[in-house]
């Protein structure tokens, strides 16, 4: 110690403040954590909770049909309108919901072989080649994507030409809700395969072992050993796909039906019509609280340890 | 290096200059508050527009003339037009000067004070315009101006020939039964002024004078018809390309649409005629004047730039709309072999009173001394439930 006090003395006056600060910051490790996280989290309190917290306050209020303004009166007027039998929001939040849950459901069930025949099956050189295609679509953009769909769907496109080659009646799945369930399945799979993937992968071979000299067949494996360690990537994948649909307006757009409106497609309208912010607030706050209590259950479930 | 920044101290000078200029030109304006003569160009002019409302075609020459360079910011919608322009502050947020909006946009624009008067005697043209677009309801409110129309199109019947026999002959075509699976319609709250012209003439009990100024009674009524229509529909449309390319591939044999998407489709060998039953409901586009405006000058001069008949005719038959001013009458013809005739710029009077342009419902309407007829949001909140 000696020593190292007769060093700190020795130095010029510059270096000898940062060696005090270095070794403060040892001492007191709070006081390291406190200096690197204020930063990022400042941002984020601000930027991010910050926007949330005046997204809620401002449903609250109402515009003026007339010049657009937004009234700072405090109503409940446009939650009354949202909830009162009638009216469409709350259907309109129910389809989503419905297609979001069915959409993680279905990238659940298929991302599950891939990703279990990646992490436990395949070669080095298959693993990276299916890695590769699993994401490739994500270097394009997701709005050409979604116009390759609709010609896919379309009435003259390649399922129904399949169809027809294999002697089958066409099917009208172009603008439906059957068709926003299969494009949104398909667009946010690889959210659902790579964390997935990465559950399985953890999972060690001796737990297998164990289990194999323990007299359980294959299934028995799978059901009491592998699927409730994937478990938590299937829900952190799940947070992905359900998020992503829930908040998505563009798909409903491009290949909904007649009656397809999505809770972001209202959000859009009542801003964009007459500047209706307060509504498109109170409207907005719904797919808030089901994340919200998405995230809890999902958190329950042990999902954070898997992203 | 040398030159490159003397051009910069240039434009550092002109803009000081500029500006020393744009304060007093802005203290000596008339009594009413408008400005009484153009002064020199800002050198930019940013504008939000309808793709292709500046089209280089016909831009190129302008902003040779007039030093304004043209920045374009397209939109796809009405509603997100005004939502650029009531952005940052509204008023166009001191970055935009001029916008091309609908019918169905400008009085929104006007109420949400996001644009400003103009001075309609700057623009020569303006006195040369059909008569019907001088001083239209959407544009001009209690003889006040609040930019110049530029150019309009009808709401068409667009029909797959080979498909649809017999021809359709009127409106009533989009509510019947007959086909089934195989209609679209625009997804657009304004959609409701075509049901109401329907009723209008169908139902004369519910009393309906003007597509436009709705009661809540006649707007009910109207969703009605919608709300019975959906079933028939194949989806509504969100932009003309959409339904460009639900008639292309089959999927759609019949459906409401604008001149615009049946010249596209015949571009690309479609079969596909349009039909335009009246009375019909149509719309007309007015180059509005930012209130914020950072370039006013810019904006006055393309304002009476794009209304002089040779560009007014090249604009018309780019996007595929028909001028205001019917001195482009020939100067069409020679572009294109009878365009004058097949975009009804050659009409009688009698023939415009029978289109009902887009105009955006307002409580306070012409018709009935009290605020009963519903506004906008109104509108707004009927088209979600008829589409919800």
């Amino acid at each position: 110690m000696a020593v190292d006090a007769g060093a700190l003395a020795a130095g010029p006056p510059g270096r000898r403040a940062r060696l005090r600060l270095s070794g403060l910051l040892w001492r007191r490790p709070w006081l390291k954590a406190l200096g690197l996280l204020t930063p990022p989290l400042g941002a984020f309190v601000i930027v991010y909770v910050g926007a949330l917290a005046v997204l809620f306050v401002s449903s609250f209020w109402t515009v003026n049909s007339f010049t657009a303004e937004i009234e700072h009166t405090w109503t409940l007027a446009n939650y009354r309108q949202i909830f009162s039998s009638g009216q469409p929001y709350l259907h309109i939040a129910a389809l989503t919901l419905e297609i979001a849950a069915a959409v993680t459901f279905t990238d659940a069930v298929l991302a599950f072989p891939l990703a279990y025949f990646m992490a436990r099956l395949a070669g080095r050189k298959t693993r990276a080649l299916l890695f590769v295609m699993a994401l490739l679509p994500l270097w394009s953009s997701y709005l050409v994507r979604i116009y390759a769909w609709q010609t896919i769907l379309s009435h003259d496109g390649a399922i129904n030409w399949a169809l027809n080659g294999l002697g089958l009646p066409d099917q009208n799945l172009a603008y439906t809700n059957w068709a926003m369930w299969i494009v949104f399945s398909y667009v946010w799979l690889p959210f659902m395969i790579l964390p997935v993937y990465a559950a399985l992968e953890r999972i060690p071979d001796s737990y297998l072992e164990a289990s194999a000299d323990l007299g359980a067949r294959g299934f028995r494996t799978f059901r009491s050993v592998i699927l409730p360690l994937a478990l938590p990537g299937v829900v952190a994948g799940s947070i992905f796909t359900f998020s992503l649909t829930l908040g998505d307006y563009i798909t409903p757009l491009l290949v909904g039906g007649p009656s397809s409106q999505f809770i972001g497609n209202v959000v859009y309208d009542f801003v964009g019509i007459n500047a209706n912010v307060p509504f498109a607030a109170a409207f907005a706050t719904i797919p808030m609280l089901i994340m919200g209590a998405y995230l809890l259950i999902a958190r329950r479930l042990g999902a954070f340890e898997a992203l | 290096m040398g030159i490159r920044r003397r051009h910069l101290l240039g434009v550092v000078v002109f803009a000081a200059v500029a500006a020393a200029f744009a304060v007093p030109a802005a203290a000596v304006r008339a009594g009413s508050g408008l400005p009484t003569k153009i002064g020199k160009g800002e050198g930019a002019l940013n504008v939000i527009e309808w793709p292709a409302y500046t089209d280089p075609s016909f831009a190129k020459k302008f902003e040779k003339q007039t030093g304004c360079k043209i920045h374009r910011k397209d939109a796809g919608s009405s509603n997100e037009m005004f939502s650029l322009m009531h952005a940052n502050g509204g008023g166009g947020g001191g970055q935009y000067d001029l916008v091309s909006a609908s019918g169905d946009a400008s009085l929104r624009l006007i109420y949400a004070h996001d644009v400003q008067p103009v001075n309609i005697h700057l623009i020569p043209s303006w006195k040369q315009f059909l008569p019907a677009f001088k001083s239209p309801p959407h544009n001009t409110v209690n003889g006040v101006h609040y930019g110049v129309s530029v150019q309009w199109g009808p709401n068409t019947l667009i029909y797959n020939t080979k498909k649809v026999k017999p021809a359709p002959k009127g409106w009533d075509a989009i509510y019947s039964k007959k086909y089934k699976g195989k209609l679209t319609v625009p997804n657009n709250p304004i959609q409701i002024a075509d049901a109401a012209l329907y009723l209008m003439q169908t139902n004369k009990k519910l009393g309906i004078k003007d597509p436009y100024e709705l009661t809540r009674a006649q707007l009910t009524a109207a969703a009605k018809l919608l709300i019975r229509q959906k079933p028939l529909l194949k989806r509504y449309w969100n932009y003309a390309t959409d339904e460009d390319a639900s008639f292309k591939n089959g999927d759609v044999w019949m459906g409401a649409g604008w001149p615009y998407q049946t010249l596209q489709l015949k571009a690309s060998h479609v079969p596909v005629k349009e039909i335009v039953p009246l009375p019909t409901t149509g719309w007309a586009d007015t180059w509005m004047l930012a209130a914020k405006a950072p370039h006013p000058n810019c904006a006055y001069k393309w304002m009476r730039y794009v209304t002089t008949p040779q560009v007014e005719a090249k604009q018309a038959i780019v996007f595929g709309e028909t001028p205001v001013n019917p001195k482009a009458c020939p100067y069409m013809n020679k572009l294109q072999k009878g365009s004058c005739a097949g975009y009804h710029l050659n009409e009688p009077a009698s023939y415009y009173n029978k289109i009902h342009f887009w105009k955006t419902p307002v409580a306070q309407c012409g018709w009935q001394k009290k605020n009963d007829c519903m506004d906008y949001n109104a509108w707004q909140q009927a088209w979600t439930q008829i589409t919800g």
